[in-house]
């Protein structure tokens, strides 16, 4: 069980398993951003961008076809300015050394939207990330068995990560700090 | 048929054996653990919003309070991060800096962790001490160099802020001459201790497979049997350049983590060893005197770094949009995931176990809550 090279999965993908990659990101690998204005963020392509309902089978397909059986990080990141959330997944193989594969799902931003299967039930090591994804971002991982907030208390409303959440002012006492 | 009553108890979250506000919710039959929930969020900050509001250097003091006894760990790995999204190279003078800082903070986090483990078992003070004594000695060296004990803001961009001089070095020596001596009475007073031994083994057993699944990193991970350290899987500094073994457990239970980490001290005083054989002079420079330290601004892009911290994995993933600050910046905290395995570990233990199974993951609340 070999290493994949940065951008391998996604050929992998093609032929194996050819209904699970997101079609809206289908262009070339890119890996490095080409010139941009400052403030504007770009959506890499490292590895694979997969559909939300895919991630629990791509998520076995590549520990139980290429050994990548850590499931070491899971982080969301709000591009506005695209109106999507992203979350990238980062598997090792713990068996050989090497740099990590990222499996990246985008979805809306809208609470119809934002939606990822759970990988708690096989990978319980997810379990306190998506958590915090959930807390943080408002995804909702069905299949989870517990997504209760996890830093912030149970009453507390809004996603504070968002990029849209409000920096100033506080709800609580109604000042709009101007 | 006699019924039992289930019964729902709190640990903490003000508690000294949940080293930390950290509040576990636990049920139990009898003695018996049945379920344990882990209940956050008493130290939160919201670190990773600080993160995109600060520029990148200023972000550098921030990661000295997450994980609070291995401050230049998290520098070594925020700079790192920060060097691979921007481009940066660093001296080879301040990549030995920075393994020499690295291994000392583990001889350290390892020597307390441990200390206090103890001291949740009821070896009340005398081995906490003793992890103490040699914490401070480290501490002092930390201090010469950074001017601060445990928030040390140590790296820069491209290499250290301040240069390592004779002094340091004799004295790092000198330190170095007891640390054998002090591994082996550490040892020798524990390792056949019946009370450690009827404490310790065969309990918070974490199977391999399991300790995969649950993806803990560092001490936990090894202590599992699964010879994974990323100082060898994916060697960052100059750690190819050293001789190392590391150090695996057989079962995955306490006895077997406080066995690692007792072997990795040994190991990290055989790298500090080579370290200090190998550190290139002076003339190559310590930091890299091209980068705009306050100024510094990443192309647009993403990077993810990592280094072994005593803990495990640390690693943070830094996306940038070509200003001078993060977009956004998320911190893979190892003992914050490692936090996961606990329920499964202490089921079926009893309460009292309860304590040292936490105590062997080895936690800090600063880098769990962030």
């Amino acid at each position: 069980m070999a290493l994949l090279a940065r951008g391998e999965l996604r050929s992998i993908l093609q032929t194996e398993l050819p209904n699970v990659l997101d079609s809206r990101w289908d262009t070339q690998a890119t890996d490095q951003a080409e010139a941009h204005g400052e403030g504007q963020t770009v959506l890499l392509d490292f590895d694979a961008v997969v559909k939300a309902e895919a991630i629990v089978e791509v998520a076995h397909f590549v520990r139980d076809k290429f050994g990548y059986d850590l499931l070491s990080n899971i982080t969301a990141v709000d591009y506005l300015n695209h109106g999507i959330i992203e979350l990238v997944y980062q598997f090792y193989n713990a068996a050989e050394a090497g740099p990590d594969l990222r499996v990246r799902v985008r979805i809306g931003r809208s609470p119809e939207e934002c939606i990822v299967p759970s990988l708690t039930p096989t990978w319980p090591g997810a379990d306190l990330q998506e958590r915090e994804a959930y807390d943080m971002y408002g995804v909702v991982f069905p299949g989870h068995p517990n997504l209760a907030r996890i830093y912030m208390w149970d009453e507390f409303k809004g996603f504070p990560m968002r990029k849209d959440f409000p920096k100033t002012g506080d709800k609580y006492t109604h000042v709009t700090g101007e | 048929m006699l019924k039992t009553e289930e019964l729902q108890i709190n640990i903490g979250p003000q508690h000294p054996s949940t080293h930390g506000v950290f509040r576990m919710l636990v049920t139990v039959d009898g003695e018996t653990l049945v379920d344990l929930k882990p209940v956050f969020g008493y130290l939160h900050r919201n670190h990773e919003q600080l993160g995109e509001v600060n520029t990148y250097l200023q972000n550098m003091p921030f990661t000295d309070r997450l994980d609070y006894f291995n401050s230049m760990v998290n520098n070594h790995a925020y700079a790192r991060t920060i060097e691979t999204l921007a481009g940066v190279e660093v001296p080879e003078r301040a990549q030995y800096i920075r393994v020499i800082m690295d291994e000392l903070s583990r001889i350290l986090n390892h020597a307390t962790a441990m200390g206090f483990m103890l001291g949740d078992m009821g070896a009340w003070q005398t081995a906490l001490l003793w992890g103490m004594r040699e914490r401070e000695k480290i501490l002092d060296m930390f201090e010469y160099v950074s001017g601060a004990r445990m928030m040390c803001n140590y790296c820069r961009f491209g290499g250290v802020v301040r240069d390592i001089d004779d002094w340091f070095i004799t004295e790092l020596k000198k330190l170095m001459q007891g640390l054998p001596h002090y591994f082996d009475d550490f040892e020798g007073l524990l390792l056949n201790s019946e009370i450690l031994l009827a404490r310790a083994r065969n309990i918070g057993v974490l199977p391999k497979d399991l300790a995969l699944a649950y993806s803990v990193t560092g001490p936990v991970l090894r202590g599992s049997g699964v010879a994974y350290d990323i100082r060898k899987a994916e060697p960052y500094a100059v750690y190819d350049r050293f001789k190392f073994k590391v150090p695996v457990g057989t079962v995955g239970d306490v006895y077997d983590r406080f066995l690692v980490r007792i072997a990795e001290m040994r190991e990290s005083y055989k790298i500090l060893e080579q370290a200090l054989e190998q550190l290139p002079d002076a003339t190559g420079g310590f930091i890299n005197p091209k980068v705009k330290q306050q100024s510094l601004k990443a192309p647009a892009g993403e990077a993810y770094a990592r280094v072994e911290s005593p803990k495990g994995e640390l690693g943070f993933y830094v996306v940038s949009d070509g200003t001078g600050s993060a977009y956004r910046y998320k911190v893979r905290a190892p003992s914050f995931i490692n936090l996961s395995a606990l329920a499964d570990m202490c089921k079926g233990y009893t309460i009292a176990d309860v304590v040292v199974i936490l105590g062997s993951i080895d936690i800090v609340m600063g880098e769990v809550d962030r």
